[in-house]
């Protein structure tokens, strides 16, 4: 993972997820999903891009199955925005760079 | 402002085509700009184990083998681009490449390797559901149905994979086919139909997807006795086939009713002179990630070929089996 988007955990999202100022947009994903793979590189490069504007995190749903389920999370790779602790976007399926950014966009 | 580059070699797609034409162009000092795009590793990334790709006796698990195709690509130098292709012009000595960024990329020939995408059902609920317990992708989320009732549809290899790799985590995978032949080869249907957790319901065809914000059921109906039933699942995985990814060159190239593109004789040449079809997106026959391999490799060569002698163009049949 690189260093531009955040690890979090069903132990740490409340505090880094929910509680943040800034928008979240976590990134719901396990080893084992080759979408979820496709996705990663075009997160990260969309982590570094709107650094101050925009946290990426990740949400490694093998590790953490609590947040997954609180969310009704049951197909990854799932993207869902947060604001202010809220979910206000989710996104289902890998989606390239230029589309994913189109999604956010009126939310940020 | 100086003008861009322009590329010998622009490949779109990143399948076991896509990357085998950016291997082999590559090679050839072409210096090949591929656009990965969205799918990247197409269809085989949402497989489980590749049991038949020669090489590895042992099999390999398909994204594990993309990963294998990219790096061995990125090691020849080819330009790879995680960017999808939001349009391209293909007519003249000089064809351009519009991406979804925006930017626009020229070369002097392409290589078309989109593949294919999974098709749906096209039943009630089945969209509104996508995500929700609707899932055209087994190995990304049978983990989230651990003990729980779903359902595969399908008849092919695809449904027979999904449906066995499913039991692991299920309860019961019950099997759902408009008929009671089966496409899928005799190896995986017999490997399903000796599953215990899994139940064939043959001359079913699927009415609508059940349930509010989650899957609840799935209504269906017996094509001989016209019975309609629903079953109570609350994971829905289809696997009834695909279908090519051509609608960017659909109104440029000629594509078959069913959208595959037309390509000359045994070659990759497509109806445009410099512009080369490979994988899936070509092949509604074998549709392997050998065969898929094997024209991308094709495509790499008739482009090569085509860039040294763009008047000379070796498509004819005359001279398949001389080549090499």
């Amino acid at each position: 993972m690189s260093a531009a988007t955040v690890a979090v955990t069903d132990d740490t999202f409340a505090e880094k997820v929910l509680a943040s100022t800034t928008p979240v947009l976590v990134d719901f994903w396990a080893a084992w999903c080759g979408p979820c793979r496709m996705v990663a590189p075009v997160l990260d490069e969309i982590a570094a891009d709107k650094a101050g504007a925009l946290v990426v995190a990740k949400v490694d749903v093998d590790a953490n199955p609590g947040t997954a389920s609180d969310y009704q999370v049951v197909s990854i790779p799932t993207l869902i925005l947060f604001k202010n602790g809220r979910p206000v976007k989710r996104i289902v399926g890998a989606k390239g760079k230029a589309a994913l950014l189109r999604e956010i966009a009126g939310e940020l | 402002m100086t003008s861009p580059p322009i590329h010998d070699v622009i490949i779109i797609g990143s399948g076991p085509a896509g990357y085998t034409a950016a291997i082999y162009t590559a090679r050839a000092q072409l210096a090949p700009l591929v656009f990965e795009g969205t799918s990247f590793g197409g269809a085989l990334m949402t497989t489980t184990e590749v049991e038949n790709f020669p090489g590895f006796r042992a099999g390999i698990n398909g994204p594990d083998l993309m990963e294998e195709m990219r790096e061995q690509a990125l090691r020849f130098g080819a330009d790879l681009q995680m960017e999808d292709v939001e349009s391209v012009s293909l007519d003249g000595p000089v064809k351009e490449v519009v991406t979804a960024g925006g930017e626009t990329h020229r070369a002097r020939s392409v290589i078309l390797a989109m593949g294919a995408a999974a098709r749906y059902l096209g039943v009630p609920g089945e969209q509104e559901l996508l995500g929700r317990g609707v899932s055209s992708c087994a190995t990304c989320d049978g983990f989230f149905f651990k003990g729980q009732d779903i359902a595969v549809i399908g008849g092919g290899d695809s449904a027979m994979e999904e449906a066995t790799f499913l039991t692991r985590f299920a309860r019961s995978v019950t099997l759902v086919h408009r008929r009671d032949e089966f496409r899928a080869s005799k190896i995986m249907l017999e490997r399903a139909r000796a599953d215990e957790k899994i139940t064939f319901l043959t001359n079913t065809a699927v009415v609508a997807v059940e349930g509010d914000t989650a899957v609840t059921g799935l209504r269906v109906r017996n094509v001989i006795s016209d019975e309609e039933s629903v079953l109570p699942v609350t994971g829905v995985f289809v696997a009834i086939g695909h279908d090519p990814r051509s609608e960017l060159v659909r109104d440029l190239v000629e594509v078959d009713d069913d959208g595959y593109v037309l390509v000359d004789g045994r070659s990759t040449a497509t109806s445009i002179p410099g512009v080369f079809a490979a994988g899936d997106l070509v092949d509604r026959t074998y549709r392997q990630a050998i065969t898929a391999a094997g024209s991308g490799c094709a495509a790499a060569i008739d482009a090569e070929r085509w860039l040294a002698h763009p008047h000379a163009v070796d498509t004819g049949v005359e001279t398949a089996g001389v080549r090499q």
